[in-house]
C-alpha cells in the first residue's frame, strides 16, 4: 500500500524528542511487549504456558526507555517481570514464546521459563526471581568493567518491594564505595505482589533512599518513554564517563495483577482507570500524532507488523520440541576442568 | 620435600594463581591491609595491590553476589568469607545464583567462582562462630565442595578450584591452618572429586574429612599398638563424593566407621554410610558407625565443648566395639 500523508517535521521540534525514525522504534517496542504480553497472558489461560507469568503490561514506558539507553556492549539484569526487556533488549520474540513454553528452542532452552530468560549474545544476563537478589550481582559485572578498564555499563532492574530488603542496601553501598558503572532502575508500579509501597516502605520516594549511599539519583514519570529514556542515558553517561552509579525511579504501573494467578482486589477500579488514561503507548502515540510525525495510517500498520510477530511466536513456540529428557543433567557442571 | 604449614599452603595457591593469571583475584573483609582474620592472605595485599586484593565492607551477601557478577563476565574471583557462620547471609546468593545460573541459563555462563572459609570448633569461639556446616553446601546440585585435611592437598586443591569453571565451595578448618605438612615439589594440582588413603590398613575403615582426618590417624595409630589395623580415607572432595575408593577400602576390611566434625543427622556422615551399605552390602561384617559433634549449640566452657567434639578416643572405642 502506498503512503499518503508522512508529514514533514520542523527539524527543532524532532530534535527535542529524538529522531523520527527513533520515535517509531518505541512505539512500534511498546506495541510490541503489550500485545506480546497479553498474547502470553491468553496461551497461560490456554495452560500452553505453566508456572508464574509476570507481565509487563502497563510498564511498556518503563521497559523501552530504560533498555533504549544501553548500547550493545552494555549489560541488563531484570527480575522475574521480565519479557519485555528481553525484547527490548533484542532477544527473539520467537525464543522468549518458546521459553515460556518451555520448548527446547527458548531462550533457556526450556530451563528458565518466564521468570529466566537469558540471552548472552546481546548481553541480557537474565531474569532473577529472588527479590533483589541481582542487585549484588550486577555490582559484580560492573565491578568487572572497572577491573579491565573497559567502559560498558551494567543496568538493573527491580521493583519498588526490593528496595526494603538487604541486597539493596548492600549493592548500592558498594558501587558508590568502589564507583561501579552501574544504573538501577527502581519500577516504582506502587505493588509488590498485594501490599502497596506505603504500607511496605518507611519511605515510599524510593529515589531518596539514594541520599544514604550519596548515589545521584531521581524520580520520573515511568508512563513517559522518553523522560525514562532521557534520565537513563544521563545515568549511563554518568556511569560510562564518571564511573558513578545512579539510581532512577520510575513511576509506573502493572494494569494486571502481580502475576497471572493475582485478580488484584487490592486495589481500586478508578486508581486503575487513572493509570490507564496515562497509557505509556497512548501517550507517546498522541504525541507524536500532534507532532505530525504519525498518522493513523503508520499506526494501523504498526499493530499489524506486531500482530504478525506475536502470531508467529506463537506459532514457533507451538511446533518446537519440547527439550529431549537426555539433557535432565546437561549444565549443572561445566564439562571442561576433567568433569 | 619442604614442610608447611596448611595456612602457607593455602597461601602460595593464592599466589601463584594470581601470578598465572591476571584475572584472579580476592575479595574478603580483613584480607587486604589486615591481612586477613586467620592470615591466610599475608603478604598478597602488598604485592598485588588493592585492585586484586579487595577490601569489602561486612555484607556477605554482596560479597558473593560480587564474585558471581564478576564471574558471569569472565573474571576468576576467590572470595573470604571470614568464617563458615557468616556465609549463612550469603546462602541466598550461593545456592540461588551461584549453584542455579548455568543450569537456569542453558550453559549460557560460566560460574569461576571459588568461596573460601574456615569452619570448625575447639577454641572455645561458642555457639555462632564454631560450627561445621559443609554439608549445607554440598547437598546443593551446581556446587562443588572441597574439604582438605592437610598443607599439600591444601594447596593443591585450591588451586585447581581456582582454575575450574563451577562454583566451588572450600571448606577449610581453624585448626589445621597451623598445622604441618610434606609439599611435593613443583607445580602441584590435585583433581577434585577424589578421596586419598591416607592411611593402609586392614580390619576397619575409617571414613573422614578435613580436620577429623588428624583425629582418626591419630586413632588408628594408637589402635595399631593395641593390634588393630585401621586404614584412614579422607573424602577430600564432598561433592561429587569418590564413592569408588570408599567402597573399595570398605571392601577390603569389611568394616567402616564414619567420622564427622559436624551434627550427624542427616550429616555427611549419613551419605556415606546410605552409598556404602549399598555398594558394599555383602561384604560388612558390621553395622556401619557414625560419629559426629554432639547435637547441641556448641558450648563455651571448655570441658563441656571437649566433649561436643568427636575426639580420637572416641573414635578408638567405636572402633573396638565394631572389631570386638
Ligand atoms: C526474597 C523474596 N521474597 C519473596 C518473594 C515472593 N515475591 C515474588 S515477587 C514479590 C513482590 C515484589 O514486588 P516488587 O519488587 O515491587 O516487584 P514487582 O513484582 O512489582 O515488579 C514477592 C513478595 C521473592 N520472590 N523473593
Amino acid at each position: 500500500m502506498e503512503r499518503k500523508s508522512r508529514t514533514v517535521v520542523p527539524k527543532e521540534r524532532v530534535d527535542a524528542l529524538g529522531t523520527r525514525e527513533q520515535l517509531l522504534r518505541y512505539l512500534k517496542l511498546m506495541v510490541l511487549i503489550r500485545r506480546f504480553e497479553e498474547k502470553a497472558g491468553e496461551m497461560y489461560l490456554r495452560a500452553k504456558i505453566g508456572g508464574y507469568l509476570h507481565l509487563n503490561i502497563g510498564e511498556e514506558g518503563t521497559v523501552v526507555g530504560s533498555v533504549s539507553a544501553l548500547e550493545e556492549r552494555d549489560y541488563l539484569y531484570t527480575s522475574y517481570r521480565d519479557h519485555g526487556y528481553a525484547i527490548a533488549r533484542g532477544v527473539n520474540p520467537k525464543a522468549v514464546m518458546a521459553e515460556l513454553f518451555g520448548k527446547a528452542t527458548g531462550c533457556s532452552q526450556g530451563r528458565g521459563g518466564s521468570m529466566h530468560l537469558f540471552d548472552a549474545r546481546v548481553h541480557f544476563l537474565g531474569g532473577y526471581g529472588i527479590v533483589a537478589a541481582h542487585i549484588p550481582v550486577a555490582t559484580g559485572t560492573a565491578l568487572a568493567a572497572t577491573y579491565r578498564g573497559t567502559d560498558e555499563v551494567t543496568m538493573c532492574i527491580f521493583g519498588e518491594g526490593a528496595t526494603n530488603i538487604g541486597a539493596f542496601h548492600e549493592g548500592l553501598n558498594v558501587a558508590k564505595l568502589w564507583r561501579l558503572p552501574v544504573v538501577f532502575v527502581c519500577t516504582n508500579n506502587i505493588y509488590g505482589m498485594g501490599t502497596a509501597v506505603n504500607r511496605a516502605s518507611a519511605v515510599s520516594e524510593i529515589y531518596r533512599k539514594a541520599c544514604a549511599y550519596d548515589i545521584a539519583a531521581e524520580r520520573v514519570d515511568g508512563m513517559d518513554v522518553l523522560a525514562v529514556r532521557d534520565a537513563c542515558l544521563r545515568g549511563v553517561e554518568r556511569a560510562r564517563k564518571e564511573s558513578e552509579p545512579t539510581l532512577i525511579e520510575t513511576m509506573t504501573y502493572r494494569y494486571r495483577g502481580h502475576s497471572m494467578a493475582d485478580p488484584a482486589r487490592y486495589r481500586s477500579e478508578a486508581e486503575v482507570r487513572w493509570w490507564r488514561e496515562r497509557d505509556p503507548i497512548l501517550t507517546l502515540e498522541t504525541k507524536l500524532k500532534e507532532q505530525g510525525m504519525v498518522t493513523q495510517e503508520e499506526m494501523d500498520d504498526i499493530e499489524a507488523n506486531v500482530e504478525r510477530v506475536v502470531e508467529e511466536s506463537v506459532e514457533f513456540a507451538d511446533r518446537s520440541p519440547a527439550p529431549s529428557l537426555d539433557d535432565l543433567y546437561k549444565n549443572v557442571y561445566a564439562e571442561s576442568e576433567g568433569r | 620435600m619442604p614442610v608447611i604449614t596448611y595456612r602457607e599452603a593455602l597461601n602460595q595457591a593464592l599466589r601463584e594463581e594470581m601470578q598465572r593469571d591476571s584475572n584472579v583475584f580476592l575479595m574478603g573483609e580483613d584480607i587486604g591491609l589486615f591481612e586477613g582474620a586467620y592470615k591466610v592472605t599475608a603478604g598478597l595485599f602488598a604485592e598485588f595491590g588493592e585492585k586484586r586484593v579487595r577490601d569489602t565492607p561486612i555484607a556477605e551477601e554482596e560479597i558473593v553476589g560480587l564474585g558471581i557478577g564478576s564471574a558471569m563476565v569472565g573474571l576468576r574471583p576467590v572470595i573470604e568469607i571470614m568464617t563458615i557462620n557468616f556465609s549463612l547471609l550469603a546462602l541466598d546468593q550461593i545456592v540461588n545464583n551461584a549453584a542455579k545460573l548455568r543450569y537456569m541459563f542453558a550453559g549460557g555462563v560460566q560460574m569461576p567462582l571459588v568461596i573460601r572459609m574456615p569452619e570448625g570448633g575447639g577454641n572455645q569461639l561458642t555457639a555462632q562462630h564454631s560450627q561445621s556446616l559443609a554439608v549445607w553446601f554440598a547437598h546443593v546440585p551446581g556446587l562443588l565442595v572441597v574439604a582438605p585435611s592437610s598443607p599439600a592437598d591444601a594447596k593443591g586443591l585450591l588451586k585447581t578450584s581456582i582454575r575450574d569453571n563451577n562454583p566451588v565451595i572450600f571448606i577449610e578448618h581453624f585448626a589445621l591452618y597451623n598445622t604441618r605438612g610434606e609439599l611435593p615439589d613443583g607445580e602441584l594440582l590435585l583433581p577434585i572429586g577424589k578421596a586419598d588413603v591416607k592411611r593402609v590398613g586392614e580390619d576397619v575403615t575409617i571414613i573422614s574429612h578435613s580436620r577429623m582426618v588428624q583425629v582418626a590417624l591419630a586413632a588408628a595409630e594408637q589402635l595399631a599398638g593395641q593390634g588393630i589395623s585401621a586404614e584412614v580415607v579422607d573424602l577430600r572432595t564432598l561433592r561429587p563424593l569418590d564413592k569408588e575408593t570408599v567402597v573399595n577400602s570398605v571392601r577390603k576390611t569389611s568394616r567402616a566407621v564414619v567420622l564427622e566434625e559436624g551434627w550427624p543427622t542427616y550429616g555427611i556422615s549419613a551419605e556415606v554410610t546410605a552409598f556404602v551399605q549399598d555398594m558394599a552390602f555383602d561384604y560388612l561384617d558390621a553395622p556401619i558407625r557414625r560419629i559426629g559433634g554432639a547435637e547441641v549449640p556448641m558450648p563455651y566452657a571448655r570441658n563441656v565443648e571437649r566433649a561436643a567434639i568427636p575426639s580420637d578416643q572416641t573414635v578408638i572405642a567405636a572402633v573396638k566395639e565394631l572389631v570386638a
